[in-house]
């Protein structure tokens, strides 16, 4: 019987070696579930932050850079503090802060560092680096802020943050992570993957308890990190810090563009902010105060906006009037103030005198010509058709829809047409009467500051524009700059019919705004007061200048400070000065300016 | 020739060179399972255990030498005296022994500090091979049954009061030395219905379902054959006894210890406590997965050498080996022992005394009972039992005392010439 026992023996050790091998075949080969959580357990993967692109002025001026801030980080495994008298002072904390912290450090690990001191300066930095090899376990972690050399600009550069959940969800290529900090408005936001660069990762090995254990693969998976391209924006430092100042203490907006190239040489929101508040750790705390704060410094007015043009928008109206036909040089009406008021002036004026007086009759008059051309026997029709397409004509002149410059929440204003006023009235139960307010820029019509300062670089220019823009190059490259800001946009009207309006434009200055004067520099200007139902009315005034040969087209939007002719006008004729001299020749007006007290 | 020559050219060389091949990768998969690659500690570096193991290895070697080159009959002379010496070290141990962890293993002074536990293996083997070589004894009688337990029982009880219950349970693998030498095979199937009845009762949630298969089971066995109301009493009893055990089943496991509860029911769902008990096994697990089909290679594993396994140097040597060397190294490892116990079986039958033979099998069942639980445990087969695998995993004691329990039988084997022919 004892002879079958042996082979029972032989077969069940074999029959264990088959069991334990086929088990092995299915978590080793058939699982590979095992393979990911190995991963899981033993990779980390760390993120190389590239540096994000630093932001010049136009004359190679820093505008942004990144500011590293230290923070001293504590392993408490390793962490000995000697005589705690010295360490104290060293450091310059209280005993309670170090244990706070410590605590706080043993708390979430014993072997992976925690933060000690949060933020400590430069200068803290240099004093303290020399004493940290007397201590073991601490050791200075370097991060990253946005930071400004001049607390300007602050709207037109904006602001990084933490990404938000929307933004997360729209990265379909799946770039961005919770956490990471992303450019959240103004051009931060809209060359944010420029600035970013490119995120490296390095592949590292940590043991059961997180500690370190040196590159996976000898780093052959890492990559490296791409810093972010640098940006020579269009801004002009010196410009739009002394814009800022005029603008100190007020509401407004100033827009001034190079007409030859669309290029913002500088873009004031005021009131503004310290664009630095809006980095590093009290983000959060400074961003609500700023929103919460009734002034709205956070509101990007040169692009958000949007007020009746006024006065200034009988340029237009000639302009198409000119192109049509409908209007010569030569075209007179009657100043007839029962159509609309108007002040005393000569009448009846031609279209210069119209220009430089700002004749609203005037305009009343020629309007209903535009519209009313008698293409329909029925007059509504007829209104109808017109609107339409005057409407056509006016858009070309980069209203009505934003025009698309490199900032996010751009407005686009609004130009009627006749949809609007079919809803308002019902079709067929409107003419000229109902929308001759349009003849002078007020009534349905609605356009941003940044679009103002356009209009003037388009009279500037006779006759085309470049769409608006915060950038001239990237990594030293003009044509890494979006297209659409290299294109020409012609409004469709011929350059001869500007030479009436530039130079009723420079005549005008003497009459409604002879403080813009400024001795041998031709400045070509017209006043615009933005009728306000809440208030005192909005003080406009656009520009450009020299006349002969224009370099800057300038837009100035003074809330509640009352007619154009003084405080708009003023502070456009500082900014050209400043722009174009480089220095203030009149500092009675500079002061007058400053003072603020327009209304009298 | 004198009759305690060396006789080289009868040792069996596949069964040594198979030990050395073991030894040997043991030996690098413990350099690999401390390998740290920043601190780039050469293999022989004595600070590290694959230093220290190469010195366990030397000395192996040397016992190898003394064993092969004493006389065969000292081993039988000496078998009874040998296992009363270390049973009389488990007895003082407790008292003269270092406790770790709640355990009182070793004894010794200062670093040489040796497992009784561990040797009493051996001692065993050598005294079961002695009290039973006798003619006149029959393991299919009770009588003779019961002296060999006494024998088997007398360091198992020892070594559960250190406790131990790792190394007491490789006692009871001696089971398949008896079943060579004829304990009857009823003892088996009884023995072997009961384990799956106990494993069933641990792992169904519902005993009810287990009462029923057990009455249909005796109903049936009732029903064939003839009847008579003895038989149905008899039956009824057992099946009653049995349906009474798999309740109190429940309530022993409620009472045990609670590592030893949890040793048990993580076998059956190892996320009951991924963090907790379930820790070794899951994180054994995942190191041998990860290895894939031909493993992450030599010294690339990070499972077993960043901590995530415990005891990857001794109880789960086997993780390091799954983990560098997929599943063809795990292949090539179970080969070796298959082939390894296969061989020692093919020795034990040819010895020409019953001694040897029997002390054959005992090598037999000892080292097929930690090869099979030690890597059934690490790839949760088998509860959590601390036992090593033997000539792998790191430690003197048990490369020792593995060595010495194997090398004895080699040398009875060199020597079965001149052995008379006394078997019965």
């Amino acid at each position: 019987m004892n002879d079958q026992r042996p082979v029972v023996i032989i077969i069940f050790i074999f029959l264990v070696g088959l069991v334990l091998l086929t088990k092995l075949f299915l978590i080793q080969v058939v699982d590979d579930s095992f393979i990911k959580k190995a991963e899981r357990n033993a990779i980390q993967r760390v993120v190389d932050h590239p540096y994000r692109g630093l932001v010049y002025d136009r004359t190679g001026k820093l505008l942004v850079y990144n500011n590293p801030i230290f923070d001293l980080m504590l392993v408490p495994k390793e962490f000995q503090v000697g005589d705690t008298t010295r360490f104290l002072e060293i450091f310059d904390i209280t005993k309670e802060q170090l244990i706070e912290s410590y605590t706080a450090a043993r708390k979430y690990s014993f072997v992976k560092p925690s933060p000690l001191i949060k933020q400590i300066s430069t200068t803290d930095f240099a004093r303290i680096q020399d004493y940290l090899i007397d201590y073991p376990g601490l050791f200075i972690m370097t991060r990253a802020v946005r930071s400004y050399p001049l607390p300007i600009a602050s709207h037109a550069m904006g602001y990084i943050g933490e990404i938000n959940a929307g933004q997360l969800e729209r990265d379909t290529a799946k770039y961005y992570v919770q956490g990471d900090y992303v450019g959240l408005s103004g051009m931060e936001r809209f060359y944010e993957k420029e600035l970013r660069g490119v995120k490296g990762v390095k592949y590292k090995m940590v043991n059961v308890r997180g500690v370190d254990k040196g590159p996976f693969k000898d780093g052959e998976y890492d990559t490296a990190s791409v810093a972010g391209s640098n940006i020579t924006s269009t801004i002009h430092l010196e410009l739009q810090r002394y814009g800022e100042m005029l603008m100190n203490g007020k509401r407004g907006s100033v827009v001034a563009i190079e007409p030859k190239t669309g290029e913002i040489l500088a873009m004031i929101s005021a009131p503004f902010y310290d664009p630095n508040s809006l980095t590093g750790a009290d983000f959060s705390k400074n961003y609500r105060a700023l929103n919460g704060d009734e002034s709205k410094p956070l509101f990007n007015r040169p692009i958000m906006a949007t007020y009746p043009p006024g006065s200034i928008f009988k340029i237009v109206q000639s302009l198409i009037g000119l192109q049509d036909g409908i209007l010569t040089p030569e075209t007179t009406f009657a100043c007839n103030k029962s159509l609309v008021a108007c002040h005393n002036h000569p009448s009846p004026s031609d279209l210069f005198g119209a220009i430089r007086n700002s004749c609203n009759p005037y305009f009343h008059q020629a309007y209903r010509q535009i519209i009313n051309r008698e293409i329909s026997s029925n007059t509504f029709e007829d209104t109808k058709i017109g609107l339409n397409d005057w409407r056509e004509k006016v858009l070309k002149f980069g209203l009505g829809s934003p025009l698309g410059v490199d900032m996010t929440n751009e407005k686009g204003g609004s130009i009627p047409s006749s949809k609007l006023y079919d809803k308002v009235y019902g079709e067929g139960h409107w003419k000229y009467s109902t929308i001759y307010s349009l003849s002078i820029g007020q009534g349905e019509m609605l356009v941003t500051p940044l679009q103002m300062a356009n209009l003037a670089a388009i009279f500037a220019n006779k006759g085309f524009y470049f769409t608006p823009h915060l950038v001239k190059s990237i990594e030293g490259d003009p044509n890494q700059i979006p297209v659409q800001y290299r294109t020409k946009h012609s409004v469709g009207i011929d350059a001869k019919h500007f030479d009436l309006i530039q130079n009723a434009m420079a005549e005008a200055l003497y009459g409604t705004a002879n403080r813009a004067v400024i001795q041998d520099l031709v400045i070509a200007g017209k006043t615009g007061t933005a009728q306000n139902p809440h208030g005192e009315d909005h003080s406009v005034f656009v520009a450009f200048a020299p006349k002969n040969n224009p370099t800057i087209a300038i837009a100035v939007y003074v809330e509640n400070a009352g007619w154009g002719g003084r405080a708009a006008a003023s502070t456009a004729s500082l900014m050209i000065e400043k722009y174009i001299r480089g220095e203030i020749s009149r500092p009675a007006l500079q002061e007058y300016v400053l003072a603020g007290n327009f209304i009298y | 020739m004198k009759e305690n020559d060396i006789h080289i050219e009868r040792v069996d060389w596949i069964t040594v060179l198979v030990y050395f091949a073991l030894v040997m990768i043991g030996w690098f998969n413990i350099y690999a399972a401390v390998y740290d690659g920043q601190a780039e500690k050469s293999i022989f570096d004595f600070s590290i255990n694959s230093g220290k193991q190469l010195v366990w290895i030397g000395t192996a070697i040397a016992i190898i030498i003394v064993i092969m080159a004493a006389d065969y009959r000292l081993y039988e002379n000496l078998s009874i005296i040998l296992y009363l010496f270390f049973v009389g070290l488990l007895i003082v141990t407790p008292f003269l022994g270092k406790e770790v962890n709640g355990q009182i293993l070793s004894v010794g002074f200062g670093d040489f500090r040796i497992q009784p536990g561990e040797f009493a293996k051996f001692a065993t083997a050598l005294a079961l091979a002695k009290f039973m070589e006798r003619p006149t004894f029959d393991l299919s009688k009770t009588k003779y049954q019961l002296q060999a337990f006494v024998v088997l029982l007398l360091p198992v009880a020892l070594i559960l009061l250190q406790p131990d219950t790792g190394t007491a349970m490789v006692y009871f693998s001696m089971l398949v030395m008896f079943y060579r030498e004829g304990l009857p095979q009823s003892y088996f199937v009884l023995g072997f219905g009961f384990i799956a009845l106990t494993l069933m009762a641990l792992g169904i949630e519902n005993n009810f379902y287990l009462t029923l298969g057990i009455a249909a089971v005796i109903a049936i066995l009732i029903f064939l054959g003839k009847r008579s109301w003895q038989k149905i009493l008899v039956f009824s009893s057992i099946g009653i006894a049995l349906i009474a055990y798999t309740y109190s089943l429940d309530f022993v496991v409620e009472k045990l210890p609670e590592h030893q509860r949890n040793r048990i029911m993580v076998l059956f769902n190892p996320d009951i406590d991924p963090l907790g008990v379930g820790w070794n096994v899951t994180q054994s697990k995942i190191a041998i997965g990860s290895g894939g089909f031909s493993g992450k290679g030599y010294l690339e594993g990070t499972q077993t050498k960043f901590d995530f396994v415990p005891e990857q140097h001794t109880d789960f040597i086997f993780c390091t080996l799954g983990e560098e060397f997929g599943w063809i190294g795990s292949l090539v490892v179970i080969a070796l022992f298959v082939t390894l116990l296969y061989r020692l079986v093919i020795m034990a039958e040819r010895q020409k005394t019953r001694f040897s033979r029997i002390y054959g099998y005992c090598a037999i069942s000892i080292l097929l009972f930690h090869f099979m639980i030690n890597i059934a445990m690490t790839i949760g087969l088998f509860p959590v039992v601390g036992i090593p695998l033997p000539f792998f995993s790191y430690g003197g004691s048990s490369l020792w005392s593995f060595t010495i329990l194997l090398f004895i039988f080699i040398k009875m084997d060199s020597s079965r010439a001149m052995q008379l022919g006394r078997i019965s």
